[in-house]
């Protein structure tokens, strides 16, 4: 699959008691595929709403939103969830690892639902690709914060997915920790030729993708 | 009435159950020598500061460690002389744990978290089996939505959804509602008690709060590495 991203004139409206508010304004860019972006802007921008939209979940009010060929924002909810599923990998500020699995059993929890036959040798692999292979047997308490960060992108492109999407990815590390993490999302996006849509606070993390998109109540600026 | 005989077996037996970290110097005691009984249908509160040692209870129930000294019971097996690989199976088929957070998978919808514990390969009818437990738990309209758009309450009900998917026989409940308003704590405490009388199920309700703890049938308290009536 192509994996470029166009949004063409995205509205995003929420209904609040005081009326319909715009989340997203009449977004409108296009992202190369296998290329890395950096969404940028002051909290309530839209930036996690767009991600919604970029990923599936959300549907914008107009506009359209196409990953390759597909126009994802009209595909039926079923459809939606399958593309979701097999072709985007998340990755959020909190790692939400299951704290009662091991390492290696939350990598495979991206197969769960498929049920692939492959789903612990491939996540075994990545691990080792990824210097986490001593850690996969231990239970994510025993982890330290960035590690625990590394596994999380490892679970999110153990499918090899063809857009990662990165919500805050380091917000919650420290610096040492935080370029590390960058590196590796980089680093399993060059490898897999995935495109990578992070939205972050933090100027280093984003300086370090190809192209920065600014966004302010709802627009690119 | 409930019939006080229906289990007459506890369900999970813990007997002089130690558990210290670290070594030398730095070691700590967390229990020493707790018995504990369980049964099926009944709802028991432990109580205790934090720090006192109800989550290394919890996790030894759970199998997610192993004692120091003593020996656990669950369902007429030993589980302190199980292997990791077996105490794992034991907790995936018979247990369901519900923790304060990170009980949903992010990237997989409030359907499709339920669907996960009902284990692999059910196909359709594991996707109807789990529509109808979220239904059951009020959670009918919220099915597709990610972990991330459901409110703190809505998350923890389908963590109990999903702590209640394969049909356990024990609950461990661990600081589930602390980051809930009063309204909503009493509704997922609800749930979880109800749990016992319909689904017949053992649950350990492990909470700082007193109140809440008063809700159980059975009162419990960790204090001085102990398991004590409250």
């Amino acid at each position: 699959m192509d994996a470029s991203i166009r949004l063409e004139s995205v509205v995003v409206e929420h209904a609040t008691p005081g009326g319909p508010v715009r989340a997203l304004d009449g977004v409108s860019f296009t992202v190369d595929a296998g290329s890395s972006v950096a969404v940028t802007g002051p909290s309530g921008c839209g930036k996690s709403t767009l991600l919604g939209v970029l990923g599936g979940l959300a549907l914008p009010t107009t506009g359209a939103v196409r990953v390759g060929g597909e126009e994802i924002s009209s595909l039926s909810d079923r459809r939606r969830s399958d593309f979701r599923r097999t072709h985007v990998g998340f990755v959020y500020q909190a790692d939400n690892l299951l704290p009662f699995l091991t390492v290696v059993e939350n990598v495979e929890l991206q197969f769960a639902l498929d049920g692939a036959s492959t789903a612990v040798d491939r996540s075994l692999d990545l691990l080792d690709k990824l210097g986490l292979a001593d850690q996969a047997q231990r239970l994510p308490d025993h982890l330290s914060g960035g590690q625990r960060q590394r596994v999380a992108v490892a679970r999110a492109v153990v499918h090899r997915p063809e857009v990662i999407l990165a919500d805050e990815p380091t917000g919650a590390l420290d610096g040492a920790n935080a370029a590390g993490v960058i590196d590796l999302l980089l680093e399993v996006q060059r490898e897999i030729g995935a495109t990578l849509v992070m939205v972050t606070h933090d100027l280093g993390a984003a300086s370090r993708m190809d192209r920065r998109i600014g966004l302010r109540d709802g627009r690119v600026t | 009435m409930r019939d006080a005989q229906r289990h007459p077996q506890p369900y999970v037996r813990l007997e002089g159950v130690s558990k210290s970290y670290g070594t030398g110097p730095n070691r700590l005691q967390v229990l020493d020598g707790v018995d504990l009984d369980l049964r099926r249908g009944e709802t028991t509160s432990l109580v205790g500061r934090s720090g006192s040692g109800k989550s290394t209870l919890i996790s030894l129930i759970a199998g997610l460690m192993r004692p120091d000294a003593g020996r656990i019971h669950i369902g007429g097996r030993q589980t302190d002389e199980l292997g990791e690989a077996d105490r794992a199976r034991l907790r995936a088929e018979r247990i369901g744990v519900v923790l304060q957070s990170d009980n949903l998978v992010p990237f997989l919808t409030a359907v499709e978290n339920v669907e996960l514990a009902m284990g692999f390969g059910a196909g359709r009818r594991s996707l109807r089996r789990a529509r109808e437990l979220l239904s059951e738990l009020g959670l009918g309209d919220r099915t597709d939505h990610l972990p991330r758009q459901l409110s703190g309450g809505e998350a923890q009900r389908v963590a109990v959804a999903v702590a209640l998917a394969n049909e356990p026989d024990l609950l461990l409940a661990d600081e589930i509602v602390g980051q809930l308003d009063s309204s909503t704590t009493a509704h997922v405490t609800e749930l979880v008690f109800a749990a016992s009388r319909d689904r017949d199920v053992a649950v350990l309700y492990v909470t700082h709060d007193e109140q809440l703890a008063r809700q159980a049938q059975h009162w419990l308290r960790l204090a001085d590495r102990q398991v004590v009536p409250a």
